[in-house]
């Protein structure tokens, strides 16, 4: 297809998906003209039969597999599973899916939440939130790209005295003062906080967003209290900041923490989740396209649904008792 | 917060000498306030910001450099030595070459389209009945929609890959389409019901009376009420599509034929000695898109984030 085939296409799809509605419109409004009052299904149908087409009904079939072999012919009942859970391979799966979910969340809110601070109320603070919260709308591939760039590495000798330059932002800091550089995305098992670093740069700019949103909730009376009592920037922060967005804080982290479950462009752009990095979400995608145990595969997605759903519950409820204030 | 704070009695070691009344107050908020907004915030502010920034300045620099330059020096050899060139630019927006990415842009762009205003579309529709429509397990279906949030779509990749396969529509635009109409259907629903309900119910009961039919009430008087939503749903499943790897590397294949930007981006990523002078342009290219929208509708985004976060 050139260019003009596919805008064709394109067009031609939503003339078609707007003739359907179109239809199904004119039909409720006749319906009603004869009095007919029942016509919600005609609103709510299309929704209900694509989540059933498009998610009930594969997350049922993913579980049934998730019980098959490699092959998906004869049943092997919860081997899968204990594979995931005792072959090494997979435990170094789950030890770095741990890191992630552990280390990014924590260190972005710190993060977002000293930004938010330092800047709340500052001259241009707009301009400086603004360049934090970009990575945000840069693809997860974009930002792998980007940092895969400063973590380059170009073959060092240490015992020659004219190695090629480095190229790499990274290294060239290591070479400047004086220590040798470091193939980062392969040296284990350093390499997977070099990927969590990826991940940090970008859900910094939306705990900042969101924490300074909080920040700026809490009632003017009770900071001019504090202030009145003469609290150091470090007391107000600790005793007056913390408390009133605490329900914000959680919900930042848990929203963080279920990113960071189901990363997988990140691991699967900079190292393919070689060198001992992979993750769940992307040992899933490997075993299920390219190493061919669809078996195990669908065990790892389910996995990631069993460990997903307590964080979203725990954060929705978060999330109402943060609105409620 | 229910707690009243204590009435100030010190007034701080400012307000301690000869002044009296507001000005202690006056001088002592001033004090304050400059404390608060200390300069050591501002450096700190500063140097996070420039440690934030300075990742993709540099990629953005070596975008504009020779391809060889790329290789041989790094891209802060351009303070001493500056040498820019628009080539690289040139080789991937280029109509016809083998290195050109531009046949992956298309695929973005008509991707995402179809992508954003079909779910937009049938979840106003469904958001509509839910919120303002009575029929027989009409809670129940609500709650169900919403709790779909938590599928993770990896679960759902194998079986609609094969279901594609069946009726002959894997590996086409439809596969992508559809597949992110349905995973952004409970979010939008959601969304846009929790907003449908702050509308007045008079509104609508007066419009009923009026003899307007669901039909009628819908396009004249829901729509344009719910512009904001719309726009916070709309960017948000702009993003997540135009952003997506995993669903495109699942249903759309690698060739140009359907495959989007990220998807080119990660095979040129994976490719022996990185092309830095594709990807470095590449990834600009595909980055400026969400970046302008981020920059021009930030407040409808940020409203949109937060309900959104689970998604996926």
């Amino acid at each position: 297809m050139n260019v003009a085939d596919k805008l064709v296409a394109m067009v031609l799809a939503l003339v078609a998906f707007a003739a359907v509605i179109g239809l199904v419109l004119l039909v409720v409004s006749l319906l009603e003209r004869r009095g007919v009052r029942r016509v919600a299904w005609f609103f709510v149908g299309p929704t209900v039969v694509l989540l059933l087409i498009g998610l009930v009904y594969p997350a049922g079939r993913t579980v049934v597999r998730s019980l098959y072999d490699a092959a998906g012919t004869s049943f092997i009942g919860l081997s899968n599973y204990t594979a995931v859970f005792s072959s090494p391979d997979q435990l170094v799966v789950l030890r770095n899916t741990v890191l992630w979910v552990l280390v990014t969340p924590v260190v972005a809110t710190v993060v977002g939440l000293l930004y938010a601070i330092w800047v709340n109320g500052a001259r241009g603070e707009a301009a400086a939130k603004a360049l934090i919260f970009l990575p945000m709308a840069i693809s997860f591939v974009g930002a792998s790209i980007i940092w895969k760039f400063v973590y380059e590495y170009r073959f060092y000798d240490p015992t020659v005295a004219n190695n090629p330059a480095q190229i790499g932002l990274l290294n060239q800091l290591l070479v400047w003062v004086g220590l040798p550089p470091q193939q980062f995305l392969l040296n284990q098992p350093w390499n997977n906080l070099f990927l969590i670093v990826v991940m940090i740069w970008i859900q910094a700019g939306f705990a900042m967003t969101i924490l300074s949103a909080a920040i700026k909730a809490i009632p003017g009376e009770i900071v001019e209290a504090a202030r009145l009592d003469g609290v150091t920037a470090s007391e107000m922060f600790r005793f007056v900041t913390v408390p009133a967005i605490r329900p914000t804080l959680v919900v930042v982290l848990t929203t963080i923490a279920i990113g960071c479950l189901k990363v997988f462009d990140i691991v699967r752009t900079m190292t393919g989740g070689l060198y001992g990095t992979s993750v769940v979400a992307n040992e899933f995608y490997t075993q299920s396209f390219t190493a061919g145990n669809q078996g195990l595969g669908a065990a790892l997605a389910v996995l990631l649904f069993i460990l997903v759903i307590p964080i979203i519950v725990y954060n929705v409820r978060q999330l109402r008792r943060a609105e409620a204030r | 917060m229910t707690t009243t704070p204590p009435p100030p009695q010190v007034v701080g070691p400012a307000g301690a000498g000869a002044r009296t009344g507001s000005g202690d107050v006056a001088a002592t908020l001033r004090a304050t306030k400059k404390r608060l907004t200390s300069p050591w915030a501002t450096f700190a502010a500063v140097v996070l910001a420039v440690l934030w920034t300075i990742p993709t300045f540099g990629l953005l620099v070596t975008s504009f450099r020779p391809a060889a330059d790329i290789n041989a020096t790094g891209w802060w050899t351009v303070l001493t030595s500056p040498n820019f060139t628009l080539e690289n630019y040139q080789t991937v927006m280029a109509v016809d070459s083998s290195q050109s990415l531009l046949p992956f842009i298309i695929n973005s762009v008509v991707i995402t389209i179809p992508s954003v205003v079909l779910p937009i579309f049938l979840a106003t529709l469904a958001a509509y009945s839910f919120a303002w429509m009575q029929f027989r397990g009409r809670d129940a279906l609500f709650v169900a929609v919403f709790a779909l949030q938590v599928v993770p779509i990896q679960v759902t990749l194998i079986p609609l890959l094969s279901l594609y396969a069946d009726i002959g529509v894997a590996g086409t635009f439809w596969a992508v389409w559809i597949s992110h109409t349905m995973f952004g259907l409970p979010l939008a629903v959601f969304l846009l019901h929790n907003f449908m309900r702050e509308i007045p119910g008079e509104l609508i009961e007066a419009a009923r009376v009026d003899g307007a039919g669901h039909v009628t009430v819908f396009f004249r008087l829901m729509l344009p009420l719910l512009k904001p939503a719309l726009a916070a749903f709309g960017i948000y499943q702009f993003l997540w599509v135009w952003n997506d790897l995993l669903v495109a590397l699942t249903f759309a294949g690698s060739s140009n034929q359907v495959a989007p930007m990220t998807v080119a981006l990660f095979n040129l990523t994976g490719t022996r000695g990185s092309q830095w002078f594709l990807l470095s342009a590449g990834a600009f290219v595909s980055i400026i898109v969400p970046a302008l929208v981020f920059l021009s509708l930030q407040r409808y985004f940020v409203r949109g984030l937060l309900a959104g976060s689970v998604k996926g």
